[in-house]
């Protein structure tokens, strides 16, 4: 693929994300999705940058606000639509909704509502990789609030004592809910955390989608060599409150305003642009194709049925029985 | 604490766990065991003695004081082929991994809608009994037995702790076993297996009154049932050797035999296991029932370093002998 | 044109109050435009508008009125989204069975519900005055109120006694009254082996009745429901014994004479003796024989229906000793005073409608017996005698098994036995 092609891949891999996310608030606020839904909007970048740089084997472990890596990911949006509408032709069965995304086909381990329950998760993850002797790497995503939790440092410390294949993904948004870095953490510098366990960090302009895939691309690489867990650092911003239901009283409308000129689509639309490769029509024609798409993921999940109630004590252990 | 005359072949409860992890390891290369201090130190309680020797570092790898994480990452690493033994040095600490336990373990197979199982073996030290205090002497396992989506064992005799490793790393599903610490130097017949992980077991057979514990205090249920005899009361000594699922089908069939119930449980009384045990027959065997539930649990204080209030707090085999007397009007 | 309503913004939000609008009628809007803001609980919240339109008309002004989710805030007039923008074909699944949000008016709350159950109330049949037409506590306590509930299975009496469940399933079962109980036990609950072994006081006879009747309807379903029965029947001349039962009977005082039925139960106890895979109880799967010999004896009662009380060890009593246990045993049940031992203790039955004018009698076997003889009436029969016919009085043996235990041969042994014995009066 030539630059300009995978730069266009790119864009379009953003913006799906970007319309699926408003289309959701649009559902939520018409009572098809329930529950907590938190969007990726103005994220857009690290998980379509990241996911780039990761191999179809390698494993994916995700946050409550994971659709952005579900859809980066190559989950289909029609699947990961009926999972929020609660049917059962979602990834879960309509029983994890928003927050619990999974894929085994594409080793997608989970949105995780406890902040920071991914992270053990995944150690383990590349920790058995390590011991198989096979040249996976486990990618971990989480926010810069999770750092203030236990399960942050004893995964780093555990993975760095024993060399294991982890990226360490640290989407800083800069607010952990309402609570702004500065507020939760003596040392906001996140890249010296990982440095204090020996691990090479990196900070990265998390709204440059190209900035993202080279930093990962990099990290991935020398993840698979041996050279045991890495941490970016992704510096990015959420456009969006932290869920449906915040008035937003912890940040500014100047502040917001002030990312939204780095929106990473916009910024990545306009160099596309100026380089002469997309025009108004190429765009239009882009966006119908996403919002077709789009479309007719909703379709799919309208269309969906409920889970019999009768199945509801199914899956509480596995079906395949051996004692 | 002896249980049978000893045939040839004896074993402890320690060396028997350490001959079925040994065998578990020598059979399947995906099998490990991870834990603080299982390695070089030998394991806290000397279960693990001489493995690392025999396995490498690899295979029985010590871990930081990390509960969180190196229990979660026995859980990644089950979920990706392996089949680790997840070593949790006692019930105490395990309250450190209880996230990682209740929300990852127990829940990935039923919240991704059958997707994932998580065949991970967590094996836990409990129970009180050795002036360790408060801290150091939790028996939680009732709090386990309530999740769905695990499976607890408490092996209680040594045939027990040498075999029921095996079907529960067979597992698809989490399992989390109890040791009973005051069983570790307890010597026995191992006998040759295999052992289920689905029914309880009657250990003295009786028609006058049930028996029913698990654990640590199965011998002590065994000691009162010999007193019993002695006054011709002829108990039926049920060792629930499963804490979840509970092997319902035993118990009922314990109490429609002999229609009265004393409960043994180390747990404390309210809200524990017994509780649950208790509102089982309340639900199943109610007009099987001549005379009211008895419970034999700790005392409701947190345990006590002093010898004596110790010994006060936790369920004796006199007081079990006296509940079961009440129950037949003596 | 569409409305635009109050959207809901999270799982625990019902209301807001409508405090700007930033649009006006006529206004052109976007899909994503913020249009209005709102107050909420955790505080002002931007609502967006998802449709290309112009604003008709705003339904609602500013105010302190607290508006529930879904009220409409404003109309729009759209334009023509793009291609298929409102999810037009799909079909929409149909109502999940208990899928309904719990906020749902029609559906009554938990302890309602519960309290519902606890009283015996059926919801559906309850009339609601609540709003939407839900079911209040007070519709559901009335509803309990109105329903005469004859229901109960427990009697009065049992509420008030302190027996255990146990006790309180066999006193059912033997149709005896826990209040004349006396507790064997220090702390004064009553028991199974007080039920066991405590005589029956006098109530009102309908209640016996009653009990009674279950009993029998559960003990005689439960016979034919679980033991196989085969039937052999013989026929035993009865000359000589009733000849000399008249010889006996003629030295004796009228009070002392003996029924020829005494004769029949006799030499039943000592047949199943000599047969003794007839002489127990079938129990947990397996066939426990009984040493003694409990005859039970088929008592019919004046208010109908009928109990067989034991007489213990019945092979082994003499003549006038069985006779006296037979009179003592039928006055006491027709005075509803047996004793529970006498109820639970019979190893088998004997059956005798001879004075209901009966020839044979095909019996059902009282569970967990394993066998019942039934005697007919004493009749006059033509019989073979040295190749000559004579008219002997005789009677028609019958005798029932549990073809789990015996067969034919077995059964056939026994009534070989009866006949012997009752051929030697004198032995018996």
């Amino acid at each position: 693929m030539s630059s300009g092609e995978h730069r266009l891949h790119l864009l379009e891999r953003m913006l799906r994300i970007r319309r699926f996310e408003e289309r959701c608030a649009q559902l939520y606020q018409a009572e098809k999705i329930r529950g907590f839904l938190h969007l990726y909007i103005g994220e857009e970048a690290v998980a379509t940058g990241v996911m780039e740089a990761l191999e179809p084997d390698d494993a994916v472990v995700a946050t409550y606000r994971e659709h952005g890596h579900a859809l980066a990911r190559g989950m289909d949006p029609g699947v990961v639509m009926a999972e929020m509408f609660g049917k059962v032709e979602g990834c879960s069965r309509g029983r994890g909704g928003s927050m619990h995304l999974f894929d085994s086909s594409t080793r997608f381990y989970g949105g995780n509502a406890i902040v920071g329950g991914g992270l053990p998760l995944a150690v383990g993850l590349a920790l058995a990789d390590k011991m198989s002797d096979r040249s996976r790497v486990t990618a971990v995503f989480f926010g810069e609030g999770a750092v203030a939790e236990g399960e942050f440092h004893e995964s780093m410390n555990l993975a760095a004592l024993w060399d294991l294949p982890v990226l360490f993904c640290c989407e800083n948004n800069l607010y952990a809910m309402g609570t702004a870095l500065e507020r939760s953490e003596s040392q906001t510098q996140l890249t010296l955390k990982a440095a204090s366990y020996e691990m090479p960090a990196w900070e990265v302009d998390g709204m440059d989608v190209e900035a993202v895939e080279e930093a990962a691309r990099k990290a991935v690489e020398s993840v698979r060599a041996g050279g045991g867990p890495h941490f970016l650092e992704l510096r990015a911003y959420r456009f969006r409150a932290h869920s449906m239901f915040d008035p937003e009283l912890y940040r500014t409308k100047d502040e917001v305003e002030h990312w939204k000129l780095r929106d990473p689509i916009e910024l990545m639309k306009e160099s596309l642009v100026e380089e002469g490769l997309l025009d108004n029509e190429a765009l239009s024609e882009m966006e119908d194709r996403v919002r077709g798409e789009i479309d007719e993921a909703v379709a799919f999940a309208e269309a969906g049925s409920w889970e019999p109630v009768e199945d509801l004590t199914r899956f509480v252990y596995s079906e395949v029985s051996s004692s | 604490m002896t249980d049978v005359i000893a045939p040839a072949t004896t074993t402890t409860y320690r060396e028997a766990i350490r001959e079925a992890m040994s065998e578990a390891m020598r059979r399947d290369e995906r099998v490990f065991l991870m834990g603080e201090d299982v390695g070089r130190y030998g394991g806290c309680y000397a279960v693990s003695k001489g493995m690392l020797e025999e396995f490498g570092p690899e295979r029985v790898r010590d871990t930081p004081l990390s509960e969180s994480a190196f229990v979660g990452a026995g859980i990644g690493a089950a979920l990706a082929g392996m089949r680790p033994i997840v070593e949790v040095m006692t019930v105490n600490f395990s309250l450190l991994a209880l996230d990682q336990i209740v929300n990852t373990a127990a829940l990935y197979q039923h919240m991704s809608g059958g997707q994932f199982n998580v065949p991970v073996v967590i094996r836990m030290t409990t129970g009180a009994g050795r002036q360790l205090a408060a801290q150091h002497s939790h028996s939680l396992e009732g709090w386990y037995a309530h999740i769905p989506g695990l499976k607890v064992l408490a092996p209680g005799t040594i045939e027990d702790a040498r075999w029921m490793l095996t079907p529960a790393l067979e597992d698809p599903d989490p399992v989390i076993i109890f040791e009973h610490a005051g069983l570790y130097n307890m010597d026995g017949d191992p006998s040759d297996g295999p052992v289920d992980i689905l029914t309880a077991s009657i250990r003295r057979p009786g028609s006058d009154v049930s028996l029913i514990t698990y654990g640590g205090s199965v011998p002590k249920a065994i000691e009162a049932s010999r007193e019993l005899d002695e006054e011709g009361i002829s108990a039926d000594v049920l060792d629930l050797r499963v804490l979840r699922p509970l092997d319902k089908a035993t118990i009922l069939k314990s109490v429609a035999t002999t229609h009265r119930v004393v409960i043994i449980d180390e747990g404390w009384k309210t809200a524990g296991l017994s509780a649950e045990i208790a509102a089982i027959i309340a639900e199943e065997a109610v007009w099987d029932l001549d005379a009211p539930i008895e419970r034999v649990c700790t005392a409701e204080v947190p345990i006590p370093y002093a010898r004596h209030m110790e010994q006060a707090a936790l369920p004796q085999v006199p007081v079990i002998v006296n509940a079961a007397k009440r129950l037949v009007g003596r | 044109m569409i409305d635009f309503v109050l959207p809901s913004l999270g799982a625990d939000m019902d209301e807001a109050m409508l405090v700007t609008w930033l649009v006006e009628p006529g206004d052109h809007v976007e899909y994503g435009q913020i249009i209005a803001e709102v107050e909420t609980d955790k505080g002002i919240i931007e609502i967006e508008c998802w449709h290309n339109g112009v604003v008709d008309e705003l339904l609602r002004r500013p105010g302190p009125d607290k508006l529930a989710v879904g009220t409409p805030l404003a109309r729009i007039s759209v334009e023509e989204m793009e291609t298929a923008h409102e999810p037009s074909e799909p079909r929409l699944p149909s109502a999940p069975p208990d899928h309904r949000p719990r906020r749902s008016p029609t559906q009554s709350p938990p302890p309602i519900r519960h309290l519902a159950h606890s009283l015996g109330v059926d919801m559906d049949k309850v009339a609601g005055t609540g709003a939407n037409g839900s079911v209040t506590r007070e519709d559901v306590q009335r509803a309990a109120r109105k329903s005469a509930s004859p229901g109960e299975e427990r009697s009065p009496e049992e509420v008030r006694v302190k027996a255990s469940p146990l006790a309180r399933a066999r006193a059912r079962e033997l149709g005896v009254n826990l209040q004349s109980m006396t507790a064997s036990r220090v702390d004064g609950l009553i028991v199974e082996a007080d039920v066991e072994s405590v005589g029956v006081a006098a109530i009102e006879p309908e209640d016996k009745v009653a009990a009674m009747r279950k009993a029998i309807t559960r003990s005689m379903s439960r016979s034919k429901r679980e033991i196989p029965h085969y039937y052999l029947a013989t026929r035993i001349d009865m000359d000589r014994a009733l000849t000399w039962l008249e010889d006996v009977n003629s030295e004796l005082p009228i009070t002392k004479r003996v029924l020829p039925a005494v004769l029949l139960l006799k030499a039943t106890a000592r047949a199943v003796s000599e047969v003794p895979d007839l002489n127990g109880h079938w129990l947990d799967e397996g066939f426990r024989p009984s040493k003694p010999v409990h005859l039970g004896v088929a008592i019919s009662l004046r208010e109908g229906g009928l109990v067989a009380p034991a007489i213990h060890d019945a092979d082994t009593l003499e003549l006038d000793e069985l006779m006296e246990h037979l009179r003592d045993l039928v006055t006491r049940a027709r005075a509803w005073r047996l004793r529970g031992s006498e109820m639970s203790d019979p190893t088998i039955t004997v059956t005798n409608l001879g004075d209901r004018g009966v020839d044979t009698a095909f019996p059902v076997i009282i569970p967990p017996q394993v066998a019942m003889v039934g005697f007919g009436k004493v009749i006059e029969e033509v019989v073979a005698v040295d190749g000559k016919p004579e008219v002997h009085p005789v009677v028609h043996a019958t005798l029932a098994a549990d073809h789990r235990v015996t067969d034919g041969h077995t059964g056939g042994l026994f009534l070989t036995a009866l006949d012997r014995l009752l051929q030697r009066p004198e032995d018996l």
